[in-house]
C-alpha cells in the first residue's frame, strides 16, 4: 500500500462497472419515462421529490458507498461477514415490532422519509456469511452436517422474511442453493428440487386423476424398461415405487393441502392466473383482508400481468419509442416504476430493446461467473457465485412475471427498479465483488 | 478447496442460458407473433371522441335567422377536487341546500366516476351564470363552466315548421346503420329532421389518450388521425317570419291552420297550426317536462294541423270541380243550371243557400254564389261522362284529377310525416254498396263533403293551381342551401313544374273571375282589400265528433281559400278554423290579414285592431273547454302536491316542477279528436 489512488483502480473490472452504469442509467431513464408529467425537468431532477430524481439520489449514494468499498481492504469483508450476518438477523427481527404497514407488507421500517427493507438488505449479509462458511479451511462440505448448517444460514432469514408477508423476497434465498451446488452440494438435490417444481406445475395444469394415471403409467413403463437391472438389484424397484408413492402423494395431497391451507387465497389466485386458470375461492374461509386483496380487481394478480403483457406485447419489434408507450405512460400497469419497470423497455423499445437488455444481464452474469472462476480465494469465488445467483434469480423471476410466465411475486429488477434499498443493496453486492476481484492476486485468506 | 467441482460452472451457465432463452422465446411470442396486444393497448389508452359541428342556421325570405345556435352554460363538477372548496358559496348562488348538493355529487360519482367531470347543473339561468362567471375562480378546479350549444328560435315562432332536435333512439340508430351514437342529437321533426344531413354538417373525430382512470391526458399521435368537424350548412327559406308570427297570433285560442304559398315558386310563406307553442320550450333543461305536458295534451299542440289536419273541404273544393268539368269538356263556362234552393237530381234534395233564379246561370255566377246544386250537377256530369263509359270509370277519372291536383296524395312538402287527406277508391263504394252505386251515391263529393278530406296545405296548393292557371310547384320551404353542391339533389323536385290541366287561359280567367266575384259581391266580402283584386272561396264544412261516446254533429269548420292579386297572383292562402262556423266569419278575415300584410308589407292601425280582436277571441267548443278545465285543475293539483313535497323536504320549490314553464304555452286543451271518417249531410 504505497499509493492509495494507484491502489484503488488497480485490478478493478471496468467491464462490469460499465455494464452496471448502463443498467442503472437505463433504469433512471425508464423511471423518468413513466413518471415524468410535464414538470420542469431541471426542477424535477433537483427537487429530489420526483421518483426519477430520488432514484438518481440513490444512485449517487450507491456511488459513494462503492468508492468507500473500493477503498476498503478486502480482508474487511471476510473478517466482518459474521458480524454483518448477525446485524442483518437483528434488523430482520426488529422489523416485527417497528414496521410500518405499506401496501400489505410488514417488511418496511420507515424513518425520516426513507424506507428501509431489511429483507432486501439481508441478501448481502447472507451471501457474505455463506461465503465465509463455505470457505472455512476445516469445512468438509460433503458432510450432511455442514450442508445443513449452510442451508440453515440461508433459510433462517428466508423464514423470517416469509413472516413479514414477503414470500417473493424469501424465495430469493433459494438461489443460494446454486452456490452450494457449485461448492459441492450433490446434484441430486438440484435434480430433486427441479423435479418437484415440475410436479407442482403439472399438478396445477393437469387434472388430478389423469396426472395420477400418467405417473403410474410412467412408473410401470420405467419398471418394464429397467426389468433387467431390477432382476439384478431389487432396490431399484423399491426406489421407483418409492418415487411413485411420493410423487402421487405430493400431487394428490401435499399440493392441495399447501394451496388450501398454507397459501393465502390471493397468492393461489396469482399462481393459477399464471397457468391461465381461474381460481374459485371459498369466500367463507377468507379473512377480511384477504377478501380485500382479492376483491380489488386492479390489484389482483391477473390485472397486473394482463396490463404488463399488453404493454410489452404492443411494443412490437422496434417499440413505440421512449415515452411514447401509452400503456406505461398512462399508469395502466400498476407498480410499473418498481416491479414492472421492464414494461417500459418492452413497450418503448420493443423486441430489440428487450433482447438487448436480456443480453446485457446475461453478459453480466457470465462475466461474474468468469470472475468467480479466476479467484484464488474460495471466499471470493463463493461470494461471486452468490452475487450471480441472486442477480439471476431476480432478473429471471422479475422479467418472467412481467411477461406472464411466472406468478406475480414482488421482487425487483436489479439496478433498474425504483427503490433505494434495492439499488443500494445490489450496488454494494456488486462492488464488494469488484473489490474482492481486484485483490484476486493476494494469497488465500 | 473442492476444485474438482469446477466443471459445475458450465452447468450453472447452462441454467442461466436456458432460463434467458425461455424469456426470449416468450418475448418473441408476445411482441412479434400477434398484433392483438397493439389493439388491446390502443383500446386501453385511446378514446375516440366525436366533435360535433355547429348546426346550420335557418333564414327567412328576408335573411333574418329564425333558427340559430346560442350557448348555454353547464356547471360541471370534478368530484375528486372538491376538498377545501367554498361549497356553501356554490349552494347560495344556485339556491340549493347542502343536502341537495351532496345528493348531486353522489349522483355525479355514480354516473361518471370521481375522476371525470359530470354536469352539476345544466343550462344555467342567466343570473346564476353571471354570478358564477364572476366568481368561478373561487370554485376552481372542482367546478367549472362548460359551454353547450343549443338551438334557439329568436322569434319564438314557427315551431311546427322548424321542428326540434332531440336524442336519437334505438330505431334511428338501426335505421342509420349506427352512424349516430347513443346520446347524439338529431333533428326529430320539421325542417330540422327533413334537412338533417345538411344542417348537421360533418362530424369530426378526435382520438384522445386517456390514462388508467379514464382521464383525458392528450391527443393521440398529435392528432394525426383526427378529422375536423365541418359546420352544418344554412338554409334559406321562403318563410316570411312576420307573416308567420301574425298567423300564429291569429290562431291563438283556436284550433286550426293557416297556410300561405307563393304560387309562382311553390315557396311557403307561412304555415301556422293552432294551438302552437314557443319552440324554445323544447330546448334547454326543461325540455323533457315541457314535452311530456304537450304530448299529454289532447289538443295536440305538437300536431301540425297544416299538413296533418284532415278536414272535409266543403265548398272550397268547388273550383276544382269546375276545373274538372271544363277540362273534361262536359261543360263550357256558359253552362247554367236553374236552381231554386235545392238540387233534385238525386232522390234526396240537396239544399242550396240561394233561391234566386239565375244564381247559377253560368259558371262564374255559380262560383260566386257557391251554388250547391250547380256543383253537385257538375260532379255528376263528370262522373257520368258518356265518353268514359260508366260510373266506375268516370269516378276513376275524377279521382285521377283530384290526385293530380294534389288532393288525396302527399304533396311532398319538405316536412316529415305529411298526411295525404282522403279521396277514396272505387273499391270503397263497391264494398259499401255492393257494387251498385251511381253518381248520386256520392254526389256530396261535388260540394266537398262525404268521403273526402284535405289538409290546409293541399287547399292552399289548390289555390296555387288556379292562380297559376293550371300548374303548380310542390309547396316547400327551402329555396336554397348555402354552399349548394351538385350532390344536393334534395331541392331538385321543388323546381319541377306540375301541369295539371289543359284548360285555356281564357277559360281559367272565368274561374278566377268567379272567385273574384266571391269577394266582390259574394260570400267572401270580408276578404276585400282596397286596391287589390282578391279571388277567394269560402267553405263551411259539416263535421262530426265523438262526445262522451256519442257521435254528434259539431259546429261547422270555417274554411277560406284565396289568392291575390287576381291578375298576377303572388300569394295563395288557405285558412281553417275548427268549429268556428261560416267560412267568412273567422277564416276569411284571417286570410285577408295575411294577404294584406304580405302584399302591402304593413297593416294600418285599424287592421292591427282587427288582428287583436281575432287574437283575443276564443273559439273552442264548450265541451272542449270543460275538459280543458278538468285537465288544468289536475295539473294544478299535481303542481301543488309537488310543491308541498319540495317544501317538506327542504328543497327550493319551483326548480324542477313539471309544467312550470309550460304555463307559457299559448294553446288550450281539447278533448275531441275530429272524427271525419264518414261525413254526410
Amino acid at each position: 500500500m504505497k499509493n492509495n489512488s494507484f491502489e484503488i483502480s488497480r485490478g478493478i473490472d471496468w467491464v462490469l462497472i460499465g455494464v452496471y452504469l448502463v443498467l442503472v442509467l437505463t433504469g433512471i431513464a425508464s423511471i423518468f419515462a413513466t413518471t415524468y408529467r410535464d414538470e420542469n425537468i431541471i426542477n424535477g431532477f433537483l427537487s429530489f421529490k420526483t421518483d426519477y430524481s430520488r432514484q438518481l439520489l440513490f444512485f449517487l449514494i450507491s456511488i459513494v458507498l462503492a468508492v468507500c468499498i473500493l477503498l476498503t481492504d478486502s480482508k474487511f469483508f471476510t473478517a466482518t461477514s459474521i458480524i454483518f450476518y448477525a446485524f442483518g438477523l437483528i434488523l430482520l427481527i426488529l422489523v416485527f415490532p417497528f414496521h410500518t404497514d405499506v401496501k400489505g407488507t410488514k417488511s418496511i421500517i420507515r424513518f425520516s422519509g426513507f424506507q428501509l427493507q431489511p429483507a432486501e438488505l439481508c441478501k448481502l449479509f447472507v451471501n457474505l456469511a455463506l461465503a465465509k462458511y463455505l470457505s472455512s479451511l476445516d469445512l468438509n462440505f460433503r458432510k450432511l452436517r455442514s450442508q445443513l448448517i449452510a442451508a440453515s444460514l440461508v433459510l433462517v432469514p428466508a423464514i423470517l422474511t416469509i413472516f413479514q408477508n414477503e414470500t417473493g423476497l424469501a424465495l430469493v434465498y433459494l438461489s443460494f442453493f446454486l452456490v452450494m451446488y457449485r461448492e459441492g452440494l450433490p446434484s441430486a438435490i438440484l435434480v430433486i428440487g427441479f423435479s418437484l417444481a415440475v410436479l407442482v406445475v403439472m399438478t396445477l395444469l393437469i387434472d388430478q386423476n389423469l396426472l395420477a394415471i400418467i405417473l403410474t403409467l410412467a412408473a410401470i413403463g420405467f419398471i418394464f424398461a429397467a426389468r433387467r437391472q431390477i432382476k439384478r438389484d431389487r432396490s431399484v424397484l423399491v426406489l421407483v415405487i418409492a418415487i411413485w408413492v411420493v410423487a402421487v402423494g405430493i400431487q394428490r395431497f401435499a399440493v392441495p393441502y399447501f394451496f388450501n391451507s398454507v397459501l393465502k387465497p390471493y397468492q393461489v389466485q396469482r399462481i393459477y392466473a399464471t397457468v391461465g386458470k381461474d381460481f374459485q375461492v371459498d369466500a367463507a374461509s377468507m379473512s377480511d383482508e384477504d377478501i380485500k386483496k382479492m376483491g380489488d380487481k386492479k390489484k389482483a394478480g391477473n390485472y397486473n400481468v394482463k396490463q404488463s403483457t399488453i404493454a410489452i406485447g404492443s411494443g412490437g419489434f422496434w417499440g413505440k419509442g421512449l415515452m411514447k408507450g401509452t400503456q406505461t405512460r398512462y399508469d395502466f400497469v400498476p407498480e410499473q416504476r418498481t416491479d414492472f419497470i421492464f414494461c417500459t423497455i418492452g413497450e418503448g423499445f420493443g423486441f430489440v430493446g428487450s433482447i438487448v437488455l436480456l443480453g446485457l444481464y446475461l453478459f453480466m452474469l457470465f462475466r461474474i461467473i468468469s470472475l468467480a472462476e479466476r479467484q484464488r480465494s474460495s471466499f471470493s469465488r463463493t461470494y461471486a457465485y452468490g452475487v450471480a445467483s441472486v442477480f439471476f434469480f431476480h432478473v429471471f423471476i422479475n422479467i418472467g412475471m412481467t411477461i406472464g410466465i411466472i406468478p406475480v411475486i414482488g421482487i425487483t429488477l436489479p439496478f433498474m427498479s425504483y427503490g433505494g434499498t434495492s439499488l443500494i443493496t445490489f450496488s454494494v453486492l456488486l462492488f464488494i465483488l469488484i473489490r474482492l476481484d481486484a485483490d484476486r492476486q493476494m494469497v488465500i485468506r | 478447496m473442492p476444485a474438482f467441482n469446477q466443471s459445475r460452472q458450465n452447468v450453472i451457465k447452462l441454467i442461466f442460458l436456458v432460463a434467458f432463452i425461455i424469456l426470449a422465446i416468450r418475448l418473441l411470442y408476445l411482441q412479434l407473433s400477434s398484433t392483438q396486444y397493439d389493439l388491446l393497448a390502443l383500446d386501453n389508452a385511446v378514446s375516440k371522441k366525436i366533435v360535433y359541428p355547429d348546426r346550420g342556421i335557418i333564414f327567412d325570405r328576408k335573411g333574418r335567422s329564425i333558427l340559430e345556435n346560442t350557448q348555454t352554460y353547464d356547471l360541471m363538477v370534478m368530484p375528486t377536487q372538491l376538498k377545501g372548496l367554498d361549497t356553501v358559496g356554490i349552494c347560495n348562488i344556485l339556491k340549493i341546500d347542502m343536502a341537495t348538493f351532496r345528493e348531486r355529487i353522489i349522483g355525479a360519482i355514480v354516473k361518471n366516476g370521481r375522476y371525470r367531470p359530470s354536469i352539476f347543473e345544466s343550462s344555467l339561468s342567466v343570473e346564476a351564470f353571471v354570478q358564477l362567471q364572476e366568481n368561478i375562480f373561487r370554485f376552481e378546479p372542482g367546478f367549472f363552466l362548460q359551454e353547450r350549444p343549443i338551438r334557439s328560435y329568436p322569434f319564438k315562432a314557427a315551431a311546427h315548421i322548424l321542428g326540434y332536435v332531440g336524442e336519437v333512439d334505438s330505431s334511428i340508430l338501426r335505421k342509420t346503420n349506427y352512424y349516430y351514437q347513443m346520446g347524439d342529437y338529431m333533428g326529430l321533426t320539421g325542417l330540422e329532421r327533413f334537412y338533417e344531413p345538411i344542417l348537421m354538417g360533418q362530424r369530426g373525430v378526435r382520438y384522445q389518450i386517456k390514462d388508467n382512470k379514464n382521464r383525458i391526458v392528450g391527443l393521440y399521435e398529435n392528432g394525426l388521425y383526427d378529422s375536423v368537424a365541418i359546420a352544418g350548412r344554412n338554409l334559406r327559406t321562403s318563410i316570411d317570419i312576420d307573416i308567420q308570427v301574425l298567423a300564429e297570433r291569429m290562431l291563438h285560442n283556436k284550433l286550426g291552420a293557416i297556410v300561405a304559398i307563393d304560387p309562382r315558386s311553390g315557396g311557403i310563406i307561412a304555415m301556422a297550426s293552432g294551438p302552437t307553442y314557443d319552440p324554445n320550450l323544447l330546448t334547454g333543461n326543461q325540455r323533457r317536462n315541457n314535452f311530456s305536458w304537450m304530448l299529454m295534451d289532447t289538443a295536440r299542440p305538437l300536431f301540425n294541423r297544416a299538413i296533418k289536419g284532415q278536414y272535409p273541404p266543403g265548398s272550397t273544393v268547388k273550383p276544382a270541380g269546375a276545373l274538372i268539368a271544363l277540362d273534361e269538356g262536359v261543360i263550357t263556362p256558359a253552362f247554367g243550371l236553374g236552381c231554386n234552393g235545392a238540387y233534385f237530381g238525386c232522390r234526396r234534395a240537396i239544399g242550396c243557400t240561394h233561391k234566386t233564379p239565375g244564381h247559377a246561370g253560368n259558371l262564374r255566377v255559380a262560383l260566386a254564389n257557391s251554388c250547391n246544386s250547380y256543383f253537385s250537377h257538375l260532379y255528376r256530369l263528370a262522373i257520368d261522362n258518356p265518353r268514359l263509359g260508366g260510373t266506375v270509370n268516370g269516378y276513376l277519372r275524377w279521382k285521377q284529377y283530384m290526385n293530380s291536383f294534389g288532393l288525396g296524395v302527399r304533396l311532398g312538402v319538405d316536412l316529415p310525416s305529411e298526411d295525404k287527406g282522403l279521396i277514396v277508391d272505387t273499391s270503397f263504394y263497391n264494398k259499401l254498396y255492393n257494387r251498385s252505386w251511381s253518381s248520386c251515391t256520392n254526389v256530396f263529393l261535388g260540394i266537398g263533403q262525404g268521403e273526402m278530406q284535405a289538409t290546409p296545405l293541399q287547399m292552399a296548393n289548390m289555390m296555387c293551381i288556379i292562380a297559376n292557371k293550371g300548374f303548380y310547384y310542390t309547396p316547400h320551404f327551402v329555396q336554397s342551401i348555402d354552399g349548394q353542391m351538385a350532390s344536393d339533389t334534395v331541392l331538385n323536385r321543388y323546381k319541377q313544374k306540375h301541369q295539371v290541366t289543359n284548360i285555356s287561359n281564357e277559360t281559367f280567367e272565368i274561374v278566377q273571375l268567379g272567385m273574384q266575384d266571391v269577394v266582390d259581391q259574394g260570400t267572401g266580402g270580408v276578404a276585400r282589400i282596397k286596391g287589390i283584386a282578391v279571388a277567394a272561396k269560402t267553405g263551411t264544412s259539416e263535421n262530426y265528433g265523438m262526445i262522451y261516446g256519442k257521435r254528434e254533429k259539431l259546429k261547422d269548420h270555417s274554411w277560406f281559400v284565396c289568392f291575390a292579386p287576381r291578375e298576377n297572383p303572388t300569394i295563395a292562402v288557405a285558412v281553417i278554423v275548427e268549429n268556428a262556423g261560416f267560412g267568412a266569419t273567422w277564416a276569411g278575415p284571417m286570410a285577408a290579414l295575411v294577404m294584406e300584410k304580405y302584399l302591402r308589407d304593413t297593416l294600418s292601425a285599424a287592421r292591427w285592431k282587427e288582428v287583436e280582436r281575432i287574437e283575443n277571441t276564443e273559439i273552442i267548443l264548450p265541451i272542449v273547454k270543460a275538459k280543458r278545465n278538468r285537465l288544468d285543475s289536475l295539473r294544478k293539483e299535481k303542481m301543488r302536491k309537488l310543491q308541498l313535497k319540495a317544501t317538506a323536504s327542504g328543497k327550493y320549490p319551483g326548480k324542477n316542477i313539471p309544467g312550470k314553464k309550460t304555463a307559457a304555452v299559448h294553446y288550450h286543451f281539447s278533448a275531441i279528436k275530429p272524427d271525419n271518417e264518414e261525413q254526410f249531410i
